[in-house]
């Protein structure tokens, strides 16, 4: 986990905006913020430095007992995405505190942006791991199998880390470099250039650069 | 309204004249070169036109010095000065792929009525 501060977001989609030259340039909507500070992390008592923020407001009626326990030292409110952020001065930030997006971040910055990638299920070599297959006709049997995984008599096994088929996407993953193109603060919505991961409404951390 | 619909709308030109594919029209192009702007008019049949909001293109063909040229423009780009609709074509499909296989005479389109 990267240590510096950040905000939550969810992704709305895509659309293109035009730069000054008229040029065109996609763009990735965030909905990223207002998260609020439910909890301070130190090196005393926990072993680190961090931040618990929430976002995306939760009913009281839809929180359990330990959630609503939890978020009534920050104000009584839950959430319902709860993520830490590894931040040198947590004493800095006060409990219920809210994060803005236009506190964190401005125009022409670079972040970094994390989230759960779309899930593919169970693929093969071809799209997992870009192998490039065999022949499909000219009566070629070798069509999208992985081919030979290893040698014989020595070493006796499969290498660790060979590619193989099995599950692809549902992971965390993490693009560095997104530039901001826009930050609406009415909105809480933050346009990044480029696509991010994961599938729309999804949950993206958005981590600034220290 | 979505907050993706806002940011299009907001950006989305409304000065843009009604044509559909088999139309005739001149579009007036914006070009920078170094510091000097001027403006380029390239007019040719409309192709197609590709739905959307801020994603909506059209593309418009026509023969120069023989050789046949397509243009896809985004409809709400900032360097299209304006559109003018020159005719309107009476055609039964909306994409007019079959005209890159025709020449002169069978590359005519039907006139839909004056404007």
């Amino acid at each position: 986990m990267p240590k510096t501060k950040g905000i939550l977001g969810r992704k709305v989609g895509m659309t293109r905006v035009y730069d000054e030259h008229g040029r065109s340039i996609p763009v990735t909507v965030i909905e990223a913020g207002p998260c609020k500070i439910l909890q301070k992390k130190t090196t005393a008592k926990e072993g680190y430095d961090a931040i618990q923020v929430g976002f995306l407001e939760k009913k009281a009626s839809r929180l359990n007992k330990p959630e609503a326990g939890h978020a009534k030292r920050s104000g009584g409110t839950g959430f319902y995405h709860i993520r830490e952020f590894r931040i040198s001065d947590p004493e800095a930030y006060e409990l219920g505190q809210e994060i803005t997006v236009s506190e964190i971040l401005k125009i022409g910055d670079t972040v970094d942006i994390s989230g759960k990638s779309k899930g593919h299920g169970f693929q093969g070599v071809m799209k997992r791991h870009g192998f490039a297959g065999g022949k499909a006709s000219h009566g070629s049997g070798f069509h999208r199998a992985p081919g030979s995984i290893g040698c014989s008599a020595w070493p006796a096994r499969v290498v660790k880390g060979k590619k193989l088929p099995g599950h692809m996407g549902d992971e965390l993953v993490t693009q560095k470099n997104y530039k901001i193109i826009d930050i609406r603060d009415e909105d809480n919505v933050v346009l990044v250039k480029g696509p991010v991961p994961g599938a729309k409404n999804g949950l993206l951390s958005i981590y600034t650069k220290a | 309204m979505n907050i993706l619909d806002k940011i299009d709308y907001e950006q989305m030109r409304f000065d843009i004249p009604e044509f559909r594919a088999g139309d005739t029209v001149k579009v007036h192009i914006r070009i920078v070169e170094g510091n000097k702007e001027r403006v380029q008019v390239f007019q040719g049949v409309v192709l197609k036109r590709k739905r959307g909001k801020m994603n909506a293109t059209f593309t418009v063909r026509k023969i120069s010095h023989g050789v046949g040229v397509e243009k896809t423009f985004a409809l709400h780009s900032p360097r299209l000065e304006k559109i003018e609709v020159m005719t309107l074509g009476r055609v039964r499909r909306s994409r007019l792929y079959y005209l890159r296989e025709r020449r002169g005479k069978a590359a005519r389109i039907r006139e839909r009525g004056i404007i």
